[in-house]
């Protein structure tokens, strides 16, 4: 088999900079043959190589002693749950297939995450999936919305594994160019925990799953550009998922694992055999030689080149023992897999790829991976112009438009407020009957069998914020995620993150980059949750140049040490008082109400106060922890008028009303009344008790300096805001059926 | 009792029932291989949910010619109880052991919410512990719940009083807006003939405890054990 010749121009059209090749050629010694090109291109692209984002992302708190695992160093975080079990979480992005093939981009990006997660030995527990498109007015939108949704029902419900919340959101900046981030959890018994550091000299390489396809060649490099015109041409690089496969893939895994038949294993993601070959040899300071001539193809007559850069789905890599080999192999026959051993572990620290007797590569395994060979890169951020340009606004620069009733119910009507029933119902959120707080509200929770307690999860960020406020709306991302569990009764313990960004050249993008990890780790620090892992996520733009709103998405584990304590958001009972914890400010730059009402994009966002943060949270959870709350909801996107109707129309089978404290609202003007309902000031909980508890819980508020406003009762069928009153059942309607009628285009 | 639950590849509920057969209900219970050809001595064979071999042809047709299910056809020939859940009941159509297909739901996706059912009989060993008009409330998650007979085979299955549940309101009406997935006469459930057959799409196991926010299903589990004790 004759291949190209490597050249300088062939280097750039593989995504690489004149220095990178020069680097390449050094530490070779020599020109790099084709399918080493290939292979140090995918190693050093972004996707793999984080060579952007490495050196600020190491400057995250990732060490906290419920962390189990080295972040980055295994293929999930992996946090301490109880003495028997760990919690393996991670979060990843699918972004460029997404937009090109919406229903396999989705799928694949959950089946992608999923292996991450069982190939710790852990069992995919439940998926969240954080969704960002352009306006759902347009009809492209709706058809990579529908499809994305499709897609991530068809694998996540054929796997088997309950999808149980993220957000959607509909944004200008996200129309070509929208993200698909798709978190998973899994639980793993502590002495089952493995490992994707190779080790033993000697032992096989065994390929598990699918046949090697021409599919994703290049994937990595194609999430690592921008997408253009041209990405369409592109499709056949969008991989194509087989969650059959993948559930076969999983229960044979986690049975080897079981058995004791691996040393170490890692999913074939993206980069493929390529990356997971040369990363589990280069943890354990070992090199791996492989003969592609005998891995499994589903095609005729493919090209090293094309066998180690194939991303084809559902494929697994085991280090096992020759002794073991056997009883691995009754394993996989079992479950019906196709198999192969296609190498051996060696101790000369070299990837050695052969095919019918002749050597195509050799490359030191430790110059293809981060923290080796590949580059990392930092420049000093710049602060950008726009930045000035939308961050001007004061309350004082606007008159309300319409009454508070109107906004109110513009607000609950529209995409990005409304019930996103019509995305969770086609998402099997229930299966292995753990789901113990559906998808809808702050933070899905699930029980752990066998063990009384439970875990809350949530994804979080407000592209917005942060495209106004980097650094601020990073941390607002974690704040609000850790929010998100407590009001569950979850204590916030850890979280992955997804960063996802525009060109890192550009210099606006890196400085919102690294505001924004800035923001990420100050929070995290105050907070007390270690960021255990996470993906970046580069070159998210339009063919126009439009970059997206940097949206770093945070993945939030909570615990609950007792699941029978767990909080939903719902009213429960007539009679019981509403308190609001935390301050309400003049903060309506950057909220749902100026972007909904005005189509306004408008800074400042609100601000935090990470300690003020952390008192709220902390009091919450002491009240949570003594039984006194009945219901507690975030107050987030819409303000307080929004989390008060939420709360009242959660239980849609047992809607409740409210009435407001009249007093309140004495000597408001009519703006004062728009900042009041519609602020989105941080730092907020709404939450209910029977009134006989009311002094007990303002002790615990006062203990931790909290500031609490007494809104009013739960009661009646009507929402009471003092000037104004809506019927429950019109709530009801407006806020679950708008996104159906948007889609079948009954409004516009 | 004792019962067995298969597992096909791509069984995803056989855990769930599992769980909730023999945690929480109390039953003996085991896992039976897709590959075996004997039932082992047990009362009661649980189909459960799932997409079993992907479900890529058709929802339940290869599972049909798996080697156990030859070994199901005698069992419940012999009078052994079957219970098919969501892909169960699929496969129990498909294999012909209960009438009727299970197609597409009206609104051509994926469905996951709690939906209330009709207890239509309680002479079966399914819905002993049950009164006749119960309402349950439990949860279906299916893409192909649209029960469909030819007009004739309807008629004999109302006729027969096969039916053991029909989707309703939460106070037990039949209507329109209560159906689901376009069911014909909103049948949710049936039995065969002999009464040791139910094929149904929602889901009692996912509905046995209260902690998941119903244990209406459980009945069915308890109805079972109750008629071995």
């Amino acid at each position: 088999m004759r291949e190209p010749a490597v050249t300088v121009k062939l280097a750039r059209e593989h995504g690489l900079s004149d220095e990178e090749f020069g680097k390449i050629n050094s530490i070779l010694g020599r020109t790099p043959t084709y399918t080493e090109l290939g292979i140090f291109s995918v190693m050093w692209s972004e996707h793999c190589g984080y060579k952007n984002s490495i050196l600020l992302i190491r400057t995250l708190p990732r060490t906290g002693e419920s962390l189990l695992a080295e972040p980055g160093k295994e293929n999930a975080g992996v946090v301490d749950f109880s003495d028997e079990y760990a919690i393996v979480f991670k979060i990843e992005s699918h972004n460029h297939p997404s937009a090109v093939e919406p229903f396999q981009g989705a799928a694949t990006g959950v089946g992608g995450i999923l292996r991450d997660i069982f190939a710790m030995g852990a069992r995919p527990l439940a998926c969240l999936d954080s969704l960002r498109f352009g306006p759902l007015s347009d009809e492209h939108t709706r058809y990579l919305f529908r499809g994305v949704v499709e897609g991530i029902g068809f694998y996540g419900n054929c796997f088997g594994v309950p999808t149980v919340g993220g957000e959607v959101y509909f944004e200008e900046a996200y129309r070509d160019n929208p993200l698909v981030n798709a978190m998973a959890v899994g639980l793993v018994r502590k002495d089952k925990l493995a490992s994707s550091v190779a080790a033993g000299v000697g032992n096989l390489v065994l390929y598990v799953g699918a046949a090697t396809g021409r599919d994703g060649i290049h994937g990595a490099t194609f999430a690592s550009e921008e997408l253009s015109e041209k990405s369409g041409e592109r499709r056949p690089s969008v991989q194509i998922g087989d969650p059959f496969m993948e559930k076969l893939l999983v229960e044979a895994t986690l049975e080897m694992i079981e058995k004791g038949l691996v040393v170490s294993v890692q999913d074939m993601g993206a980069a493929g055999l390529t990356s997971s070959s040369v990363e589990m040899a280069a943890k354990g300071g070992l090199g791996v030689e492989l003969d592609l001539s005998l891995v499994p193809q589903r095609e005729e007559g493919m090209t090293p080149y094309e066998i180690m850069l194939s991303e084809s789905q559902e494929r697994m890599l085991f280090i096992v023992e020759e002794g073991k080999f056997d009883e691995a192999k009754e394993v996989l026959e079992r479950w019906d897999l196709h198999y192969a051993v296609v190498g051996r572990v060696t101790d000369d620290g070299m990837l050695t790829v052969r095919m019918n007797g002749r050597v195509y590569a050799t490359i030191p395994v430790d110059a293809l991976v981060v923290g080796g060979g590949c580059p990392a890169y930092e420049r000093e951020p710049v602060y950008p112009k726009y930045l000035d340009r939308v961050n001007g606004f004061t309350p004082d620069d606007f008159l309300p438009a319409i009454s508070a009733e109107e906004a109110l119910v513009q607000l609950i009507s529209s995409p990005n407020i409304a019930s996103k029933s019509w995305v969770f119902r086609q998402y099997d959120h229930q299966i292995m009957s753990n789901t113990v707080v559906l998808p809808g509200g702050d933070a899905a929770v699930l029980r752990i069998k066998g063990t009384g307690k439970g875990i809350a999860v949530s994804t979080d960020c407000n592209g917005r914020y942060s495209y106004l406020a980097p650094y601020t709306g990073a941390a607002i991302a974690v704040a609000e995620s850790a929010r998100n569990v407590v009001v569950t009764g979850a204590k916030p313990v850890a979280i992955t993150n997804c960063l996802n960004f525009g060109d890192p050249y550009n210099p606006d993008v890196y400085y919102q980059f690294s505001e924004a990890i800035r923001g990420i780790g100050d929070a995290c620090r105050a907070l007390g949750t270690p960021v255990t892992g996470g993906n970046v996520s580069f070159y998210n733009e339009s063919a126009t140049g439009t970059v997206v709103y940097p949206t770093p998405v945070i993945g939030m584990l909570g615990i609950l040490d007792d699941i029978a304590s767990f909080i939903t958001a719902s009213f429960k009972q007539e009679g019981d008082v509403i308190l609001l914890l935390g301050e309400t400010l003049p903060e309506i730059g950057g909220s749902e109400y100026l972007k909904e009402i005005y189509q306004a994009v408008w800074g400042p966002p609100p601000s935090v106060d990470l300690a003020k943060e952390k008192a709220v949270q902390d009091a919450f959870l002491e009240i949570a922890g003594l039984r006194l709350a009945t219901s507690a909801h975030d107050v987030s996107d819409g303000g307080l008028a929004v989390a008060l109707v939420e709360m009242g129309i959660f239980d849609r089978e047992n809607p409740l009303g409210f009435v407001l404290n009249a007093s309140i609202l004495n000597g408001f003007s009519e703006k004062e009344y728009h900042l009041f309902l519609f602020s989105e000031s941080q730092s907020r909980i709404v939450m209910t008790c029977r009134e006989e508890h009311l002094s007990k819980v303002k002790e615990v508020l006062s203990r931790y300096d909290v500031k609490s406003l007494l809104l009013g009762k739960v009661c009646g069928d009507k929402f009471d805001f003092g000037r104004f009153s809506i019927p429950v059942s019109d709530a009801l309607d407006l806020y679950y059926n708008s996104i159906e009628r948007i889609l079948k285009g009954e409004w516009k | 009792m004792k019962a067995a639950v298969v597992v096909f590849p791509g069984s995803n509920c056989d855990r769930d029932c599992y769980w909730a057969s023999h945690n929480i209900a109390g039953i003996d219970t085991v896992f039976l291989w897709h590959k075996e050809r004997y039932i082992p001595p047990v009362d009661l064979v649980i189909l459960p949910g799932g997409f079993s071999y992907g479900d890529y042809l058709r929802a339940g047709a290869i599972a049909r010619v798996s080697p156990i299910m030859g070994a199901i056809r005698d069992f419940a020939a012999s009078g052994g109880l079957v219970l098919g859940i969501c892909n169960g009941f699929q496969i129990l159509t498909e294999s012909g052991l209960l009438p009727g297909v299970l197609v597409r739901n009206k609104s051509l996706s994926f469905l996951c919410q709690y939906v209330y059912i009709r207890v239509e009989r309680n002479d079966t060993p399914f819905t002993r512990g049950y009164n006749v008009g119960d309402v349950l409330r439990l949860p279906i998650a299916h893409n192909e719940g649209n029960f469909f007979a030819p007009p004739d085979m309807l008629d004999e299955i109302e006729r027969k009083k096969l039916v053991l549940f029909r989707y309703c309101d939460s106070n037990g009406n039949i209507t329109e807006e209560s159906n689901p997935n376009g069911s014909m006469n909103s049948i949710a459930g049936i039995i065969n003939e002999n009464g040791n057959i139910l094929g149904m799409m929602p889901h009692p196991e996912r509905a046995s405890e209260l902690i998941l926010g119903s244990r209406d299903g459980l009945g069915i589990f308890e109805s079972l054990k109750e008629g071995y004790a």
